[in-house]
């Protein structure tokens, strides 16, 4: 075995015995059995939500922007905040695939496609933003630099908010891409379990005629590690980028060098936040206890609480350095901040990403999903008021104080922004039926991780008893729980 | 070809790497080895060279960079300057996150796009699989020979690595 070089300390990966064929079997079973009345119900709410935010969108770009609660001195609020909120959101999934996957950590092979599938739904629901707030979003091609009529004029190359653009849609389309081939594979597996039929003919196209060649395997191999090692600077590119949206103005409390590492690890925290929201809710539904395990949600928990560090740290150096500056405008701004108008948003940042995240170092918490669920939500909740703060509380007390302002966003901008969770929901619904929803493919590789080769030779039957097992080949962890039964599409009513 | 290959099937991703380290030392003709998986180490018991698609992805991502290197000079100092506060036009290390991008872009789409074109993989396939070794069996398939002898010295060593099915095929690979 390949395997054999691993210390016998190391904790399998998948914590149930499983063949191959079984693991096939279970992966496969979401897509291949009807959906139930829960997920018709959650898909139902997701659509109607996307339906009403299509609404409002529509009914703003026929009005004019002008529906926002935008004024004067507030010229950037909701739409910005919600947009750095969901590209953040997408940092976890190539965060997962890609850096992961270089330092090897084989733990990732069961969220990675999830986590992917969460990240272009997330860069989807960011790029709306921009989009709408352009006012004409029919003449969005704009931004792209083509020859045109009027004297060629080109885009501005020296603005990051171009910079955006092009790192927006080259983050999603390599994202894109990253998951496809990943996909491309199970797609296989897919087409070859199907019987003859309108799908199978999709998934035969899709699949592109994957035979399982190793020589196409060993090519597959290589090219997966370069657009790992192509990813990694990509998505801490993204959001430096998008820091520099606020870091190369002149603004106090956005014109400072710490943004981009500041951003990127607040959107690390933010994705991971909201990868365990997901997967915690997907493993206890679709039955992958054993697939997606404790041990995946602790290890998340652990780069949140690094993340989370890394973020307090960014908010307490922007403090010194507005003091130690001694730049009354840049002190003013942060005092103003934590004791202006919006402080119960400051402080609400505050709690939510700076003390919240020290609950992990309780094992009791990282082992516990419900409270990982909850304080995922809490990181979601804080990190998006962080955007808040930066954005509002910089712009609302410029540096004249006869125009002066305050904002409260409008309906049309709450309803919007909820909108974007419909069509974020809608996907990740869809996709969770109609793809699976983990690599088949890459779990299979780690399935003989940390176990002994007779192992599987034996690997439980496909029954619903946990049957008895010789426990002196087990490895050395000790099992607290009974085995989990098999979850086929026929014996989970999912 | 008018002969059939001859196939294996196994169960273990142990067995498949023996049995192909042994295949190619007894000096058969290995055509692939179809598995539900990548095996590592089956590069190494194949005899497969490193795959050239590396500098596929090097090549394009020099002219992605030089791409985007270009327009931005063109468009910013030759087609139409603008003179913002006096600064210089070529504005060089304002163009460097888009050089970034379009860089990383191009050689992640060439380098997926050649894997596509050498790998053959392209919808409308009419390729066909064995049977389940997208599931969870291992496959090797050994080219023709001449000599029948030679076949079944084949299938004794694939029986004797723990195959649990043999077949012969008339397959255009």
């Amino acid at each position: 075995m390949s395997q054999q070089h691993l210390s016998p300390l190391r904790v399998p990966l998948v914590t149930e015995p499983r063949t191959l064929g079984q693991l096939t079997e279970e992966i496969c079973a979401p897509m291949e059995r009807a959906p139930t009345w829960k997920w018709w119900a959650a898909f139902a709410m997701a659509v109607s939500v996307l339906g009403t935010g299509a609404g409002i969108v529509a009914y703003q770009v026929g009005t004019g922007i002008g529906v926002w609660g935008l004024n004067k001195t507030i010229g950037w609020a909701f739409d910005i905040t919600n947009f750095v909120f969901w590209v953040g959101i997408g940092h976890a999934g190539t965060l997962i695939s890609a850096i992961l996957f270089l330092f090897r950590q084989k733990w990732r092979t069961s969220i990675n496609r999830a986590a992917e599938a969460m990240t272009l739904f997330a860069v989807m629901c960011a790029a709306l933003f921009p989009v709408i707030h352009m006012g004409r979003p029919w003449l969005a091609f704009w931004v792209l630099p083509y020859p045109n009529t009027r004297g060629s004029l080109w885009v501005n190359f020296r603005s990051p908010l171009l910079w955006d653009v092009f790192a927006i849609s080259t983050y999603f389309t390599v994202s894109a891409v990253f998951w496809y081939v990943g996909l491309i594979p199970d797609l296989a597996t897919v087409r070859d379990r199907l019987k003859a039929g309108v799908k199978k003919a999709v998934f035969k196209v899709l699949s592109l005629g994957w035979t399982g060649s190793h020589r196409t395997w060993s090519r597959y191999e290589t090219v997966y590690l370069l657009l790992a090692g192509l990813a990694t600077p990509l998505v801490l590119s993204v959001h430096t980028i998008v820091s520099m949206d606020f870091a190369t103005s002149v603004i106090p409390g956005w014109h400072t060098t710490i943004f981009p590492p500041y951003f990127v690890a607040g959107a690390v925290f933010s994705g991971f936040a909201m990868v365990l929201t997901l997967m915690i809710i997907t493993r206890v539904v679709l039955g992958y206890e054993h697939l997606i395990t404790l041990r995946h949600l602790e290890n998340m928990t652990k780069v949140i609480i690094v993340t989370g560090g890394i973020v307090s740290l960014a908010y307490a150096t922007e403090f010194f350095i507005a003091w130690y500056s001694g730049n009354p405008y840049e002190r003013f701004a942060f005092m103003n901040r934590a004791f202006g108008p919006y402080a119960w948003a400051y402080w609400i940042m505050v709690t939510c990403n700076v003390v919240s995240p020290h609950l992990f170092w309780f094992k009791k918490i990282r082992t516990s999903p419900v409270a990982i669920f909850a304080l995922s939500l809490v990181i979601n909740v804080g990190m998006w008021f962080e955007r808040f703060v930066i954005i509002v509380t910089s712009l609302h007390r410029d540096f004249l104080p006869s125009s002066w302002s305050m904002y409260t966003p409008t309906m049309v901008e709450v309803g919007t922004f909820i909108g974007t969770f419909g069509l974020f929901f809608t996907l990740f619904l869809l996709f969770v039926r109609v793809l699976p929803i983990i690599s088949i493919g890459e779990v299979k590789s780690v399935l003989g991780f940390a176990r002994s080769p007779h192992e599987h030779a034996e690997a439980h039957p496909p029954t619903h008893q946990a049957p008895e097992r010789d426990v002196s080949t087990e490895p050395a962890s000790p099992r607290l729980h009974p085995p989990l039964a098999i979850a086929t599409r026929k014996d989970v009513p999912v | 070809m008018s002969a059939p290959v001859l196939i294996g099937y196994f169960e273990h991703e142990a067995q498949v790497l023996d049995a192909t380290r042994a295949v190619r030392e007894a000096g058969h003709d290995l055509r692939d080895v179809y598995t539900p998986y990548a095996v590592h180490g089956l590069d190494a018991a194949m005899g497969l060279k490193p795959s050239r698609l590396t500098w596929v992805c090097f090549g394009a991502g020099l002219l992605g960079c030089t791409l985007a290197l270009s327009l931005q000079l063109y468009t910013s100092v030759v087609s139409w300057p603008l003179n913002v506060g006096g600064k210089p036009f070529n504005s060089f290390p304002a163009f460097i996150p888009v050089t970034f991008e379009l860089t990383v872009l191009f050689a992640a789409l060439s380098t997926v796009a050649a894997f596509l074109v050498r790998a053959r993989l392209f919808p409308g396939n009419k390729r066909q699989t064995l049977p389940r070794v997208t599931d969870d069996r291992f496959a090797i398939v050994i080219a023709p020979s001449q000599s029948p002898e030679s076949l079944e010295a084949a299938e004794d060593l694939l029986r004797r690595h723990g195959a649990v099915a043999m077949d012969l095929r008339e397959v255009a690979p």
